[in-house]
């Protein structure tokens, strides 16, 4: 029997909130501000903790929204927040404390043009706070680029999933393009959230109330003798390694006979997709490769990539920041160019077509 | 009477608490941390919530109180205490949620925080040991430092002019609407400390009972920070900090 | 005519030397040992224990509980 699927038009920053929601989450703490208010605007009409129990709290900050993320993803519970560029600044503490810690709280960055308070435009400004860490210390965090509303949709319950099977902190990085714009989205049916008892067998890890039968549980990032630290650090760099080896996504458009290719992420790639047809009507044969996950980078794909193709554009929105990541994934192969513009501009595909016979 | 038929496991009327494991706590002797975390295991036992308790410790010299209460602990930013709790026991209702913090993680890293969930009214209980200076990191100022107090980065003793004025938060919470229950107490002598656990009881009760948040302030002392002897450091507690910061309930509505 | 008599077991190993203890008991039971532990923190004892009579006041002002009281009614 065809499962009764609902489609509708909405905005990517209303698609999170849904699938929030459906998948199961059980508390969303989070603050406003441009361009993803959307989020706790539609959450708090939604009102779920009337239906699924859902809590939704509008914290005082986004340092305050963050640590009530950790609170409550480090008891158990599927717990997160959304915010923009400089609001994520803000909550790095608590990133690089719930990377210590291994608690698997999820974020989600719609981002906007910085550096500073910048602008409320869009931009892809943040990739290597995303990827680099913007806290302290050797961590990482799993980063999902959505590039529509309905990945929108779908990332949520996947960035539960993987923070939780690896106890790390997940984020979506988005943009204010994909946040703000309205598609067709297929929402994912309705999971219903663990009950307390799931919660407890399925995290012994977790704070929950200590019964007789286990040892005490201490959420901490915090050791002070180094031969223990040294452990946790090398457990740690371990565990990405595994992410690295596990969970690598990407997609590829028209990459058979790709002599070029452009590399791009979120709003980007689906302008990029348009650069790739006119390229195309040119008689350029360019092909899109579009990472789905930035940590873990496609590194090993983009080095098989680049054995196939005489040269690589990097279309991002930011003043080169990917091409990094690209630049030691094709490691002096073929030439790799950057194309981005700053300051809140959202490029055209022209502009990435020009920028692209830079490289031929 | 032979001292053996004294020392009987029938005749104790006092003892380490129970949920207080063996781990010698890392304090300086004489803090006033340890009879706190005391009264804190034996209140969380009386009310037979040692599997329901959960407790979130802060920076500060209590950031290894999860070493020495055997109940699930997190250990939060400095500051973020009170958020993180929002978090557990909006998620945990049946758990018993408290923070534990001193003056710099709760009056001045984290005051929005705690003025915060204060104010949403959050079924938690935070726990404040004001002792008027920061004790882990040497001896600073804090803001509850009072005025004329030395210390590292006041040498020539707290001036209005340079420091501004040491901050009353059980004031601040009383006033606000979210708030329950607002006391002080302190824990140096018997009578003191009898009392104070009848406090936290009372705070810890109105959680489980839905009555709002609560903050129970204990006035200490830091021998260490404050360079005086565990005894010389009560009385300098008891002619200096119990005037600025009068012991007593500031709000109780736990019976409305 | 019923008294009652106390006894104390100092944990030596808990015990700081803060001497709060000292300070808090009425009968003047307690004083610092001329020892110090493996911490090396003096500890105290009890050299009066004939005048204890249980009122555990050292156990609950002892910042560590490191006293455990023992109390019984004793008759005369």
């Amino acid at each position: 029997m065809a499962e009764e699927r609902e489609v509708v038009l909405m905005k990517g920053n209303e698609a999170i909130a849904h699938a929030a929601i459906r998948c199961g989450c059980d508390g969303y703490f989070g603050y406003p501000i441009t361009p993803q208010s959307e989020v706790i605007e539609t959450l708090a009409e939604l009102k779920p903790w009337e239906t699924t129990g859902m809590q939704v709290v509008q914290a005082e900050s986004e340092l305050a929204s963050i640590y009530m993320v950790y609170g409550a993803a480090g008891a158990g519970k599927r717990a997160m927040t959304s915010s923009s560029s400089p609001g994520i600044a803000l909550m790095q503490e608590g990133i690089t404390y719930m990377a210590g810690a291994e608690v698997p709280g999820v974020f989600v960055n719609v981002q906007r043009g910085g550096p500073g308070l910048g602008t409320i435009q869009p931009s892809q400004g943040d990739y290597f706070q995303a990827t680099r860490g913007g806290g302290n210390g050797d961590y990482k965090v799993i980063v999902l680029a959505p590039s529509s509303v309905q990945e929108m949709a779908d990332f949520v319950d996947l960035a539960f999933e993987l923070a939780f099977k690896y106890r790390n902190p997940a984020m979506i990085l988005s943009d204010g393009v994909i946040g703000q714009m309205m598609e067709k989205v297929v929402l994912p049916p309705f999971k219903p959230r663990r009950t307390d008892e799931e919660v407890i067998k399925q995290c012994p890890w977790a704070s929950t109330g200590k019964p007789k039968n286990r040892e005490r549980v201490v959420i901490t990032s915090l050791e002070l003798k180094p031969e223990i630290m040294e452990q946790r650090n090398i457990a740690l760099q371990e565990k990405y390694a595994k992410i690295q080896e596990n969970e690598v996504r990407f997609e590829e458009q028209l990459m058979d006979d790709a002599e070029y290719a452009i590399v791009a992420f979120g709003s980007a790639a689906r302008i990029a997709e348009k650069s790739v047809e006119i390229a195309r009507e040119q008689g350029i044969k360019v092909g899109l490769f579009r990472p789905i996950t930035l940590f873990p980078f496609p590194t090993k794909q983009i080095a098989e990539l680049s054995k196939k193709v005489k040269g690589i554009l990097v279309a991002e929105i930011n003043a080169g920041q990917m091409v990094q990541d690209v630049r030691l994934a094709v490691n002096g192969a073929v030439p790799v160019e950057q194309f981005g513009r700053l300051g809140g501009i959202v490029p055209d595909p022209e502009e990435i077509v020009e920028a692209l016979k830079k490289v031929m | 009477m032979d001292r053996n038929q004294i020392v009987q496991p029938e005749n104790i009327v006092c003892k380490k608490p129970t949920l207080m494991n063996d781990n010698n706590m890392h304090y300086c002797p004489g803090c006033s941390h340890g009879v706190v975390h005391k009264l804190i295991a034996e209140v969380i036992e009386e009310m037979g919530m040692e599997d329901k308790a959960v407790g979130v410790s802060p920076v500060g010299c209590a950031v290894f109180a999860y070493n020495y209460i055997d109940i699930d602990w997190q250990e939060a930013a400095h500051g973020r205490a009170p958020a993180l709790a929002t978090g557990i026991k909006r998620c945990w209702p049946d758990r018993l949620v408290f923070t534990y913090q001193g003056d710099g993680d709760l009056a001045c890293i984290g005051t929005c925080e705690t003025i915060h969930a204060l104010n949403r009214g959050e079924n938690i209980v935070i726990i404040f040991v004001n002792n008027a200076i920061y004790g882990m990191t040497g001896g600073q100022m804090a803001p509850t430092t009072l005025i004329g107090q030395k210390t590292s980065t006041c040498p020539y003793g707290r001036d209005p002019q340079l420091h501004g004025y040491p901050l009353k938060m059980a004031d601040i919470a009383a006033g606000l609407e979210g708030t329950c229950y607002v006391t002080r107490q302190s824990v140096e002598s018997v009578a003191s400390i009898n009392k104070a656990k009848k406090a936290l009881r009372k705070a810890f009760e109105a959680s489980m009972a839905g009555k709002g948040s609560s903050l129970v302030e204990f006035v200490s002392t830091c021998n260490s920070g404050w360079k005086l002897s565990p005894a010389k450091a009560n009385e300098w507690m008891k002619e200096n900090m119990f005037p600025f910061y009068p012991k007593g309930d500031l709000k109780d509505t736990t019976s409305l | 005519m019923a008294k009652l008599k106390g006894a104390i077991v100092v944990d030596t190993e808990r015990c700081k030397g803060c001497q709060l203890c000292i300070i808090a008991c009425p009968q003047k039971v307690i004083a610092l040992a001329n020892k110090v532990n493996l911490h090396g923190y003096p500890y105290v004892e009890a050299v009066n224990e004939e005048a204890c009579v249980g009122c555990a006041s050292c156990g609950i002002v002892c910042p560590d509980g490191c006293i455990t009281v023992y109390r019984k009614k004793v008759e005369e």
